[in-house]
């Protein structure tokens, strides 16, 4: 055999046994990545989408709205009564029919009790008729509405957009087109932006009170330095409920904080600082702050004082050296602590919950609500979509504007 | 948050797949399912430990609430090693409709006129029964308030209210107080004229209002202070005044009440078993010990004859204390509460 051809045949096989090698080191993080984020952020994407629960239960009635949805403007047939009728029955006595009420309880004002009251009625007197309309109509006159029907025909599946319109304070009307939703219903948006003001603000404050912390934390003595970290790195080693617990002692209307305004004479009544808004800002500004500091300082430590110096020595005054030589040299990890604060803080759940008012609850705190106390696991998911939407768009101006080869996360 | 719930489910799944092959090799003893802590601990002494005396094998196990899990239990419809659940009554509805519960058979556990008509359920059978009252600290207040409507007066008692963060329970609250007899809530928040009615009520004391989330916050708001006023569950403010010497007060008048049932899961083999636990733990002389230990009210309508007249005074179950009570709608509720909550916020937002 030509040498050279085995020599070639070695070294490729080296090569690969060196890039398998590779992968299955990556291999256990790549795999938990996949478990624990992609598969999740995929299902829920899935979820926000896919709307099988109905159709499952009413195949007949399911198949029959499908067709039915090229032309939403005619009535709906006598064979869609029949098969309405056959469907709720069945399901009725099969008892899945819950499933179908809480689908369409979704989309219609007492939709469950309309399911389950027909369900029941159908089940007690089950005389056939010819006339399946005339009879649910009896039992109850909704199911003659164009908009019942229009919710079945939205919830027949595979796919449906009523999550995601919801998540974005829109539905569709009689003729089924996409309208807003009427103002006592319209929240998501709005709490979408209270989401993004109220983790604007603390990063805000993050980068104000943590700036000059970073900065004397890594021009510091090495001991005072490291004395310094610990008690920036303090607040990391105390659960996230006790935090916020202190702060509702200290923050409270008898409270150290108000008696202390008190007593100086600042103020003659309790301010209100906890359980509104205030509170939600301190406490998770101070929750967030070793977030800011950490990225900021580590870049003030790689740089060379010697810059300073030498913009002072050519005579620039002390206030304008800052500014122009030390703080651009700062940028990548400024860029890199707002944007960890920034994102950190869209997803809070637990510190507003606790020393917030009703009007502080941020959009995960309605993921939670629909997903463990009503079991809305299709809205859920569509107000996680709008979250992640939301922050994917963000995060891509910000790399525009900062350029994010520039941020360093250390 | 989805996959946890699945690998939940996989994991509850497992382990009943387990617990089926124990159960093809064994007869299991009955397993008794409620809600943990000294709540159980209580059950323990007063129903568990006297029923085991009398010869039957029996475990008891904790959970803590939601129909995902029941559902998980019944699905397959093999035995998932669970008898007798003590179920919420949302839990009870729902899992009802869904088919997940043995129809209760009333002679089996002692005949329907032996429980107090709230206990009454097709699938479930009544056994506690706990209130949302209105609490006040007596050491700070002069006179005591006499209902909600006082709990909307802010000129004759000053100072921050607390009610459950969420439109559940405070809806019911804001129509009583504006008149409404309490028998007739659910008739007027039906429509939608009662919903609007119920929010402009709460509008009134909107600037005082403090929302708490967890059941242990209301007796810390009023033992600082932070409130003069506010809704509470009868069982904690009993607590923490047993406890903890507070000198709390109770007002029963327009309180909501709520009962948690014994169910049996339709796919357990010791439905014989079962019934006759509930039936030993539905009866008057055993459940009349219950509030010794812990301030809930019990179902059997002989058993207040047997509970001490001061103790009585502190339970629901009281004649004068039940009187003006309303009975928490849970059909209401599984309907709109997606949609009052969406509302509540949208209300809570405005200014």
């Amino acid at each position: 055999m030509n040498p050279q051809k085995e020599l070639l045949r070695d070294l490729k096989r080296a090569e690969r046994r060196r890039r398998l090698m590779a992968l299955a080191l990556v291999a256990p993080l790549f795999l938990f990545l996949m478990v624990s984020f992609v598969l999740p952020i995929g299902d829920m994407l899935r979820r926000s989408l896919v709307d099988t629960e109905l159709s499952e239960v009413w195949p007949r009635t399911s198949a029959l709205t499908k067709v039915w949805v090229w032309d939403r403007i005619s009535e709906p047939t006598l064979e869609m009564y029949r098969a309405l009728a056959e469907d709720i029955r069945e399901s009725a006595e099969k008892r899945t029919i819950a499933v179908a009420a809480r689908r369409l309880n979704y989309a219609l004002d007492n939709g469950r009790s309309l399911v389950m009251n027909t369900g029941r009625e159908l089940r007690r007197q089950a005389a056939n008729t010819e006339d399946w309309r005339a009879r649910l109509v009896e039992i109850d006159p909704a199911w003659g509405d164009r908009k019942t029907w229009l919710a079945i025909a939205q919830a027949a599946g595979p796919f449906t957009d009523f999550y995601l319109l919801t998540a974005v304070d829109m539905e569709r009307n009689e003729k089924d087109l996409i309208v807003r939703r009427p103002p006592e219903r319209s929240l998501y948006l709005q709490v979408l932006g209270r989401t993004l003001l109220i983790s604007a603000t603390v990063t805000l404050l993050a980068l104000v009170l943590g700036f000059p912390v970073a900065y004397l934390v890594a021009n510091a003595p090495k001991r005072v330095a490291g004395l310094l970290m610990i008690l920036v790195l303090l607040p990391f080693w105390t659960s996230l409920l006790v935090r916020s617990a202190a702060w509702i002692v200290l923050l409270q209307d008898r409270g150290l904080v108000n008696d202390m305004l008190q007593a100086v004479g600042v103020t003659s009544e309790p301010v209100r600082l906890i359980f509104n808004r205030t509170g939600v800002i301190v406490a998770m500004t101070h929750v967030l702050l070793p977030f800011m500091i950490l990225p900021m300082m580590a870049t003030m430590k790689a740089i060379p004082p010697t810059y300073m110096r030498a913009a002072l020595s050519l005579g620039a005054h002390p206030a304008i050296a800052f500014v122009r030589v030390y703080l651009p040299q700062t940028l990548p990890g400024v860029g890199a602590g707002v944007l960890l604060v920034f994102i950190m803080a869209l997803g809070y759940y637990v510190t507003p919950a606790l020393v917030g008012g009703a009007d502080d609850q941020m959009l995960a705190h309605f993921i939670a609500f629909y997903t463990t106390s009503s079991a809305n696991w299709g809205l859920a998911a569509a107000l996680g979509v709008l979250l992640l939407t939301a922050t994917a768009i963000l995060y891509l101006v910000y790399a525009r504007l900062v350029g994010i080869g520039q941020v360093k996360l250390g | 948050m989805k996959t946890k719930g699945k690998l939940i489910v996989a994991a509850a799944a497992a382990v009943s797949a387990g617990l089926v092959a124990f159960g093809a090799m064994a007869n299991r003893p009955l397993t008794v399912v409620s809600w943990g802590g000294a709540y159980q601990d209580a059950q323990k002494k007063v129903f568990f430990e006297p029923f085991k005396a009398t010869g039957v094998q029996m475990i008891d196990e904790s959970w803590d609430g939601g129909v995902g899990v029941l559902r998980s239990k019944v699905q397959g419809g093999t035995d998932s090693g669970w008898d007798v659940v003590q179920v919420e009554s949302e839990e009870l509805e729902i899992g009802c409709d869904e088919g997940m519960f043995v129809t209760i058979d009333w002679d089996r556990v002692g005949g329907k006129d032996s429980y107090i008509p709230q206990a009454h359920h097709e699938c479930g059978v009544g056994n506690i029964l706990y209130n949302f009252i209105l609490a006040y600290d007596k050491d700070k207040l002069k006179t005591a308030p006499s209902g909600w409507v006082d709990f909307f007066d802010t000129t004759k008692f000053p100072g921050k209210r607390g009610l459950r963060q969420g439109p559940k329970t405070n809806l019911e609250i804001a129509l009583i107080a504006d008149g409404v007899p309490p028998a007739d809530v659910y008739k007027v928040l039906a429509t939608d004229e009662g919903v609007d009615r119920a929010f402009k009520k709460l509008d009134t004391i909107k600037k005082d209002l403090i929302w708490w989330k967890s059941g242990a916050q209301p007796p810390q708001l009023l033992a600082s202070g932070e409130v003069v006023l506010t809704s509470a569950y009868n069982g904690r403010i009993d607590a923490a005044n047993r406890n903890d010497k507070r000198n709390f007060g109770i007002q029963w008048n327009g309180s909501l009440f709520t009962l948690d049932s014994w169910v049996i899961l339709k796919t357990s083999p010791n439905i014989d078993v079962g019934y006759k636990f509930i039936e030993f733990a539905g009866r008057a002389e055993h459940q009349a010990k219950l509030p010794d230990h812990i301030a809930y009210g019990v179902t059997n309508v002989k058993a207040n004859e047997k509970i001490d007249p001061k103790r009585l005074a502190d339970l629901p179950t009281h004649p004068d204390n039940l009187k003006n009570a309303v009975q928490i709608s849970d059909r209401f509720w599984i309907e709109n509460i997606d949609r009052l909550t969406e509302r509540f916020n949208t209300w809570a937002a405005q200014n």
